[in-house]
């Protein structure tokens, strides 16, 4: 694997059968690639996540994945809101979810805190009205 | 015990066989709300939930769980039936509350 390894996914809005997939491709990709399942599970929780918010608040999106030897690299791109409040955000159990989103067993508030904890890095750029772009590293 | 050691027990229904059935089952967990379940199923664990979405899988197989337990006699649905089988996912259902299936398995696990 000599040079990075790009993918992208478009993320359907409102669409909670298909919010997953593309977590789900890349998790088989790595695996194919022979990268580390803990690295893997890693990338998984914290994608699924990130395409979860996306589905839920911004109304869909793009996410690039970039593998190289040393990292994978996700940038998940929306048109969304925006996150007012990054700091409030990024509490455990804080959400604004709707109820038919609590309903499926999501909305707790743990989306923002999970990327966090299962990345070795994660930025938020955020512009009310424009939209969120979230890039996340996991070193292999 | 494997997964398939599980499913031969007959303690539950098997709803779908998954792929990876020689994998070692490790812990039990028990939790209903994905978010959470996300970031704490341990890696190998027997899920045992009332959720049977289409999400429930997702959250499985991206977790990587070694199995999904339904139980209380929840439905598990037509769109996670097809999911599960695409994916892969062994899915196990039971009428036995959340609790008493958790233990079965913590039982054939350290019995």
């Amino acid at each position: 694997m000599e040079e990075a390894i790009r993918l992208t996914y478009d993320v359907s809005p409102e669409d909670f059968t298909r919010a997953g997939e593309a977590s789900s491709d890349v998790k088989g990709k790595l695996k194919r690639l022979g990268v580390p399942p803990d690295a893997i599970r890693k990338v998984s929780i914290a994608m699924y996540e990130g395409e979860i918010n996306m589905v839920i608040h911004a109304n869909g999106g793009r996410i690039t994945v970039e593998i190289t030897p040393q990292q994978i690299r996700m940038v998940l791109a929306d048109q969304g809101p925006g996150i007012p409040d990054i700091e409030q955000a990024m509490q455990a159990g804080w959400s604004t979810a709707p109820d038919e989103v609590r309903n499926l067993g999501f909305g707790a508030g743990m989306g923002l805190p999970n990327m966090k904890k299962y990345t070795d890095e994660m930025k938020i750029d955020t512009v009310l009205g424009v939209g969120t772009t979230i890039t996340m590293t996991v070193n292999i | 015990m494997t997964v398939r050691e599980l499913t031969e027990k007959q303690l539950f229904h098997v709803v779908n066989m998954g792929n990876d059935t020689d994998r070692e089952i490790t812990k039990v967990f028990c939790c209903d709300l994905l978010s959470i379940a996300m970031g704490k199923a341990p890696a190998d664990s027997a899920w045992v939930t009332v959720m049977g979405n289409v999400n429930t899988i997702a959250v499985a197989t991206l977790a990587d769980a070694a199995c999904v337990v339904i139980a209380e006699g929840a439905a598990v649905d037509e769109v996670a039936r097809i999911r599960a089988k695409e994916q892969g996912v062994t899915v196990l259902a039971t009428q036995e509350p959340i609790f008493d299936a958790a233990l079965r398995i913590h039982q054939e696990l350290n019995g």
